[in-house]
């Protein structure tokens, strides 16, 4: 039905977008790769001229690189497993009929409006800290020692940190899916008796499918590059370094731009990787 | 109606004349105690000079990725930036801040203590002008050492410091013997346990800039502090820094604790601590080589080179680094919180000497040796850092290692290990 | 007895759902409510809940310490503008992608947004540099456009799959009735897709607000936002906590209120076509 008219306008819409993002990809994307094959050292005159692959090689021969790698495939993984299954949860809870549904909603959405920097600052200095921290007051009050819980359990913290950030957003979603499962077929199902557990799993899991491959696609962008997260809580200490910070420590506190310029490029093939990979697992629930 | 515009634009000019001697000058600088008074006094400043000041107040971390960027790529945002003894000299020698060689007379620069100008120059050039400087010294509490039968020495060593430990240490009554960074940072626990290392005969870098963390040096001090910590310090000592420990000691959790000579005026200050009227003060411990454990730091102000306004900015160091401005904070808020370790005449004043940690904050200053660190020779300056551009890096990562072994998550031996590797790999990329 | 079968399920529904959403939001509250207590009962053992001295206190130092007003007003600035621009670039686009659709269409909303991807501390130096060129450094306007741009895949995609939803018969019927393309976005789609709109909106100026990285790092004094503000009351000296929680709700708050008042729009508008 597109006529050529409606399709070169389309073009023409679609253009300042396109042409922006390429823009917005490609002038940092060519500026990492070129410094990426030089020794840039700003501490130390700036640019000492091109090293060839020196960089590359030293990125990911460092002893801290593929522990980074783990530690950003452990948090993501973990964070969308516990927002996933919760917001699952949650948002079959929420759709329940109740009184005051709208102030429950509002609860259980505000943690995202917190600002990363915020929540990490209040989870670290007012709930984990070892002295002071109200985990700690609880432990006390039920006579166990208390948890030093960014040095103890540095990445399950963290996880728990980002864990809370992002529930709200995958229940957001995950309830929009639920309140548009018919609910002819429901009443359907309950009428034939089907067990809680089966509806579940035959009606409702399929149902949501579509909705987890968007949490599922959105948050991992988000989570791969989280940072404020550890900077704020360990500083990368105890096991908790991902490869975004691994960048950081060598960029802005090594002052190694060429180093940290190669680590952005692997960051690049390994959110690629990982984007294949989701694409393929779950790219066929996306008919975008 | 073009006669009211007429006059109108005519005010404006005038008034933009007036403005044109008096500027506006940023500063980047720290969120800590003295230098948030020191923005207080933005309005004296602003009534002396007709110079308006912007702040842009940052924590230390963010404050140095955000000053860093900035000199390096020379972007010039700031007028005046807050640095740091480690910073002052690297970019000095990068001619990246104006050289401060032409303060008044009235400044007298040559007040400043040497061991400050020393470590803020480049070349025998004063590049930054310190707003304050410290080192480190043990605080301790005169009641729970009384009530452990022993006696602080002036200058003990690290086997009293233990024995004195377990002592005081009251699990019960939730006091711990003796608390010390464990953070993870290169300014946090990093800067600790480098200073640390100097009284045990320990060494960043032999002379030909080889990591020397397979020394038993190395080992020894780890090891000590490790089971120092785990024996008489607080739970989770793996995550506590100055402020974490500040916290424990005005709480009354602390028996000791050695940290900087500043924390003093915290800790003796009844409206914040708990055990204000027992704090005594002794110089940082030793092994008996001949070298304390204290470091030597100061927050200094400097200006970026290429900045439009120079002038205003060099009257603002001058105004907060002066003695007058010290003489300011005296008359309103008492001497034991003027900003300290800069100036050798507020030792020499009688009223401050009366404070009771001025002679030892002063005593610990003087007996830190930035250039003559530690006990073998170093080819760095610097007491707990070594002032080249990749220490920061390194040293972050180093006490990173360190602080996973003081959580139980490695050995001493492992950390140690990967402290060589990290530093090896650091310093072959730099082209060492 | 039908009826107090449900009732009662009810009883237990809101009983669970509230147990759950007070627990989800007690972090904030517990942060809203230290942020009124002294320093000394901010850390008391046990802790305080509610029977303490409430102060005003600490609100009165960050104010007195920091120009609150100046941060609120970046903050509003840089997200409501990079909010709107970029919804200006993107329904164009998002329009001709939904029902204009070719080949590449998915290919190219994918590409959008992989470039979210780059992780943004590899190329600081790079876009550093660039603003410095640009004379962009400090500046509202520089953060707009970088904060558009790194939204800008979200926006796009949002309405590109609000505007799918909209069926093509009517399109058609507009059409026929010789509606022109301008006329047709304007007075049909326009009205249809408002609260896809919206909650696009919504939740881009939420992701604006929020960034941490950028607002930080490429500003000083003009342009910072409340993240900025927040970095100079994360661990000073000394006691801090009810100064921290006091900083913090005064960062959070507008845009809680915000999302307070607009909740209902975002749980109908979340979709990102999740609903079919």
């Amino acid at each position: 039905m597109a006529t050529q008219h409606s399709r070169s306008a389309a073009r023409i819409m679609m253009a300042p977008a396109v042409v922006l993002l390429l823009g917005w990809m490609l002038v940092p994307l060519i500026m990492t790769l070129m410094f990426s094959f030089k020794r840039y050292l700003p501490l130390r005159g700036g640019d000492l001229g091109w090293t060839g692959f020196d960089n590359y090689i030293r990125f990911v021969s460092s002893s801290a690189f593929w522990p980074a790698v783990s530690t950003t495939l452990i948090i993501v993984g973990a964070v969308l497993i516990i927002t996933i299954v919760l917001g699952v949860l949650l948002a079959l809870l929420l759709d329940q009929p109740m009184w005051g549904q709208g102030v429950v909603r509002i609860l259980v959405i505000a943690p995202f409006f917190v600002m990363p920097t915020v929540s990490s600052l209040v989870w670290k200095n007012m709930f984990m800290d070892p002295t002071n921290g109200l985990f700690a007051h609880l432990w006390r009050f039920f006579g166990a020692d208390p948890v030093a819980w960014l040095s103890e359990a540095s990445v399950p913290s963290i996880i728990m940190i980002v864990s809370w950030q992002w529930l709200p957003f995958a229940t957001l979603i995950l309830l929009t899916a639920v309140q548009s499962l018919d609910s002819e077929q429901l009443e359907a199902a309950e009428m034939d008796g089907a067990p809680a557990l089966s509806k579940f799993g035959y009606l409702i899991l399929p149902h949501l499918s579509r909705a987890i491959t968007i949490v599922v696609l959105i948050q991992t962008i988000f989570l791969l590059s989280i940072f404020a997260e550890i900077f704020v809580t360990t500083g990368g200490a105890f096991g908790s370094r991902t490869l975004t910070y691994l960048i950081f420590q060598r960029v802005l506190e090594s002052q190694n731009v060429g180093l940290g310029s190669a680590g952005g490029v692997y960051a690049i093939i390994l959110a690629n990787i990982v984007a294949i990979f989701l694409m393929r697992i779950v790219g066929k629930n996306l008919d975008a | 109606m073009s006669i009211k515009k007429t006059i109108l634009s005519a005010t404006a000019l005038t008034a933009l004349a007036g403005a044109l001697s008096a500027e506006t000058i940023t500063i980047a600088t720290v969120n800590n105690g003295d230098m948030v008074r020191m923005q207080g006094y933005t309005d004296e400043f602003t009534k002396a000079t007709g110079h308006e000041v912007e702040w842009v107040t940052l924590e230390e971390n963010v404050l140095r990725q955000r000053v860093t960027t900035d000199i390096t790529t020379k972007g010039g945002q700031f007028d005046i930036m807050t640095i740091g003894m480690y910073e002052t000299p690297i970019w000095g020698a990068n001619g990246w801040l104006v050289a401060l060689d032409d303060l008044s007379e009235e400044y007298d620069a040559d007040d400043i203590l040497p061991a400050m100008s020393g470590g803020l120059s480049h070349d025998g050039t004063l590049y930054a002008a310190p707003f304050y400087g410290e080192s480190s010294m043990i605080m301790y509490r005169t009641d729970l050492m009384e009530k452990a039968g022993l006696e602080m020495p002036v200058s003990p060593t690290w086997d009293f410091i233990r024995e004195a430990a377990a002592g005081m240490t009251d699990r019960d009554a939730d006091i711990n013997g003796v608390c010390l960074r464990g953070k993870a940072g290169w300014g946090e626990g990093g800067a600790f346990i480098t200073a640390m290392s100097n009284s045990f005969g320990a060494r960043w870098f032999d002379e030909n800039w080889q990591p020397t963390f397979d020394s038993p040096e190395w080992f020894n001090t780890v090891s000590f502090f490790k089971s120092l910590m785990d024996d008489y310090g607080p739970a989770g000592y793996a995550t506590n820094g100055f402020n974490e420990n500040l916290n424990l000691f005005q709480q009354g959790k602390c028996g000791m604790w050695i940290d900087a000579t500043v924390a003093a005026s915290f800790v003796t200050n009844p409206t914040d601590s708990t055990v204000a009227d027992s704090v005594g003060f002794a110089l940082a411990p030793n092994t008996g080589l001949g070298k304390n454990s204290n470091w030597l730091w100061a927050w200094a102000l400097a200006i970026p080179a290429g900045t439009q306004k120079e002038a205003a900015a060099k009257e603002f160091i001058e105004w907060a680094t002066s003695k007058d401005y010290i003489d300011l904070v005296a008359a309103n808020e008492g001497w034991a919180n003027v900003p300290p370790g800069a100036r050798q005449s507020l030792y020499d004043n009688p009223n401050y000497q009366e404070v009771p940690f001025a002679q030892m904050t002063l005593d610990s200053i003087l007996s830190a040796d930035p250039n003559n660190p530690t006990v073998k020779p170093v080819p760095y300056v610097g007491v707990q850092f070594a002032a080249i551009p990749e220490f920061a890096g390194i040293a972050s990562q180093v006490s990173q290692e360190f602080s996973a072994a003081y959580a139980g998550q490695q050995t001493v031996e492992e950390a140690l290990e990967k402290a060589q590797a990290i530093t090896s790999e650091e310093m072959e990329a730099a082209g060492y | 007895m039908a009826r107090g079968i449900t009732n009662q399920r009810k009883a237990i529904n809101t009983a669970a759902a509230w147990a759950v959403g007070l627990l989800i939001f007690f972090p904030i509250l517990w942060t809203i409510l230290t942020s009124f207590k002294t320093e000394a009962q901010a850390i008391a053992d046990p802790p305080i809940f509610l029977g303490f001295n409430w102060t005003l206190e600490n609100y009165a130092t960050v104010l007195e310490r920091s120009n609150y007003a100046r941060f609120l007003w970046n903050s509003i600035f840089i997200a409501g503008g990079s909010t709107i621009l970029g919804l200006i670039i993107a329904i164009p686009a998002a329009w001709s992608m939904a029902f204009v659709p070719s080949k590449r269409t998915k290919d190219i909303l994918l590409w959008m947004l992989s470039t979210k991807m780059l992780p943004a501390v590899g190329v600081l130096y790079p876009i550093y540099l660039i603003f410095i060129k640009m004379g962009l450094l400090d500046s509202k306007i520089g953060l707009v456009v970088v904060l558009m741009l790194i939204n800008l895949p979200i926006i796009i995609w949002m309405l590109y799959t609000y505007f799918k939803e909209i069926p093509g018969e009517i399109l058609e019927a507009a059409r026929m009735d010789g509606a022109s393309l301008k006329e047709e976005i304007l007075f049909v789609l326009t009205p249809m897709a408002i609260p896809g709109i919206a909650s696009t909106l919504l939740l881009n100026f939420i992701l604006a607000w929020n960034e941490a990285f950028w607002t930080l790092n490429l500003t000083a004094v003009n342009a910072a936002p409340l993240t900025a503000f927040i970095a100079s009351y994360s661990s000073p000296e000394g006691l801090f906590f009810a100064k921290l929680s006091a900083a913090s709700t005064m960062a959070i708050a507008p845009i809680l209120i915000l999302g307070w008042f607009s909740q209902k729009q975002l749980v109908r508008g979340l979709t990102f076509g999740a609903v079919k």
